[in-house]
């Protein structure tokens, strides 16, 4: 049953500051809508539920990519064109720029955006396991303030995250420390362009002496949301690249994975294909010493 | 009701229109709806098969997926903008040189997506085409005559002949 266009209320406030003020004057009532790209799919099926939105579309105060000394600010507002045309988030955020690319089509990726992908909360979401392997913060706003939280602390549990319900996500803080880091990032999906992740895997990692000095691996598709997967970067660690120790690798991703059947994928494949990428990365590693 | 609906302004194919619609309603019906604007056509009504593609501000959108408030102001084009001065867009005379449009319902998105690719990339090798072109379907299946008809528009627009030559022995493979 479609979506009756009337049945919804739908302002644009135009500034930061209004859509604020309207989420703090009834929170939860209003609901954020960037591009579209998800929440016009359910209404197209008649399954929005929310009455209320408020486009975040054309404010300009959402929409920044800031090269810091240290750091890159992704404003939320920013698109996944927008990531894929910047010269400094493909030179210092490989991942991300790759992420961007692998999103949807360019349709949607002219339209998606960085904070919408983050807020919908997705298992499969594509831009979160590059975020999570780069120790992104999270930047969220309301008429009381700002405050940071690491990206790893923001889905707390299947599409609910840590945000209150009258803030915005502001902006994605990236810091620039992984240049030397060796790194990863895999989308399985049924075709190239507009599939949903299967299984995506990203990593960052130093090897220093022929063992594994340091590493992040962060996995979409294989929990209720995107998360670091610890205690296999904890079997890593320490590591030199064996045939033993990237078997143990692959038993601890294997452990600590909590994949579902459904109807793009079953458990048992998606942990399957999560360990064989995380071996192709291991491989990868095992083959050269990470450039100094 | 509809007095309660905003009026909004926008430039669509070089001409400023102004409808009266619910702000929720999708682009893709106020253009075939209020301004009888009917090549955009309706796919699958929730972007994925790039039926509905047009060039809004320069960006290649699904027009079902815009509430038409957020194209306020907007430039927008659809496939009755290619043409001017009634001679068929480079992009159109190549779908009907090189056999790119059979049944025709992914033909308006299929040019929209290639007269983006085109803008931003004049020259793009085949694997950029495909990647312009992926989130567009076509149910006939004619993909690769759809390739070929965007290879034989830069070829014929391209200043060098290597290129087209590089361009349709990469296609032959």
């Amino acid at each position: 049953m479609r979506g009756n266009p009337e049945a919804h209320e739908l302002i644009a406030p135009g500034s930061l500051a209004a859509v604020l003020e309207l989420l703090s004057s009834a929170p939860g009532e209003w609901t954020p809508i960037a591009g579209g790209t998800e929440l016009m799919v359910a209404h197209a099926a008649g399954q929005l539920r929310s009455h209320k939105l408020v486009s975040l579309w054309g404010i300009l105060d959402l929409r920044f990519i800031e090269t810091g000394p240290g750091s890159i600010a992704i404003g939320a507002g920013t698109t996944f064109s927008d990531l894929r045309a910047h010269a400094g988030v493909a030179a210092h955020l490989p991942l991300l720029a790759k992420a961007a690319c692998l999103i949807g089509s360019i349709a949607n990726q002219s339209r998606a955006t960085l904070g919408g992908n983050l807020v919908n909360g997705s298992p499969a979401a594509d831009s979160s396991p590059a975020l999570l392997v780069y120790d992104a913060e999270i930047e969220m706003v309301s008429v009381r303030g700002r405050r940071r939280i690491p990206y790893a602390a923001f889905h707390t549990q299947y599409k609910r995250n840590a945000m209150a319900a009258d803030e915005l996500l502001y902006a994605i803080h990236l810091p620039l420390r992984f240049a030397h880091h060796r790194q990863y990032l895999r989308k399985v999906g049924t075709r190239r362009a507009m599939a949903v992740s299967k299984v995506a895997l990203a990593a960052t990692a130093l090897v220093t002496g022929g063992v594994v000095n340091e590493i992040r691996l962060a996995a979409a598709s294989l929990a209720a949301f995107p998360t670091r997967l610890y205690q296999t970067e904890a079997a890593l660690l320490g590591q030199p690249m064996t045939p033993d120790a990237i078997q143990a690798a692959r038993n601890a991703l294997v452990a600590e994975v909590q994949p579902i059947d459904d109807i793009r994928s079953t458990a048992a494949y998606r942990r399957r294909v999560a360990a064989n990428l995380l071996e192709e990365f291991l491989i990868g590693l095992s083959s050269e010493e990470t450039p100094q | 009701m509809s007095a309660c609906w905003p009026i909004l302004h926008m430039t669509v194919n070089g001409e400023d229109r102004a409808v009266q619609a619910p702000p929720m309603k999708r682009l893709l019906d106020v253009l075939r709806e209020d301004l009888r604007l009917t090549g955009t056509k309706e796919g699958c009504g929730e972007g994925e098969c790039g039926s509905c593609s047009v060039r809004m501000n320069g960006e290649l959108v699904n027009s079902c997926l815009v509430p038409v408030l957020q194209a306020e102001g907007a430039c927008i084009q659809t496939v009755e903008g290619l043409a001017a001065n009634g001679e068929l867009h480079p992009l159109q005379q190549a779908f009907l040189h090189c056999g790119g449009a059979q049944c025709g319902i992914c033909t308006p998105g299929m040019l929209m997506a290639a007269a983006q690719l085109l803008a931003v990339n004049p020259h793009p090798s085949l694997a950029e085409i495909r990647e312009g072109l992926a989130g567009n379907l076509c149910r006939c299946t004619g993909f690769m005559r759809i390739f070929e008809s965007v290879v034989f528009t830069t070829a014929n627009s391209a200043e060098d002949s290597a290129n087209r030559g590089a361009a349709q022995a990469a296609l032959a493979r």
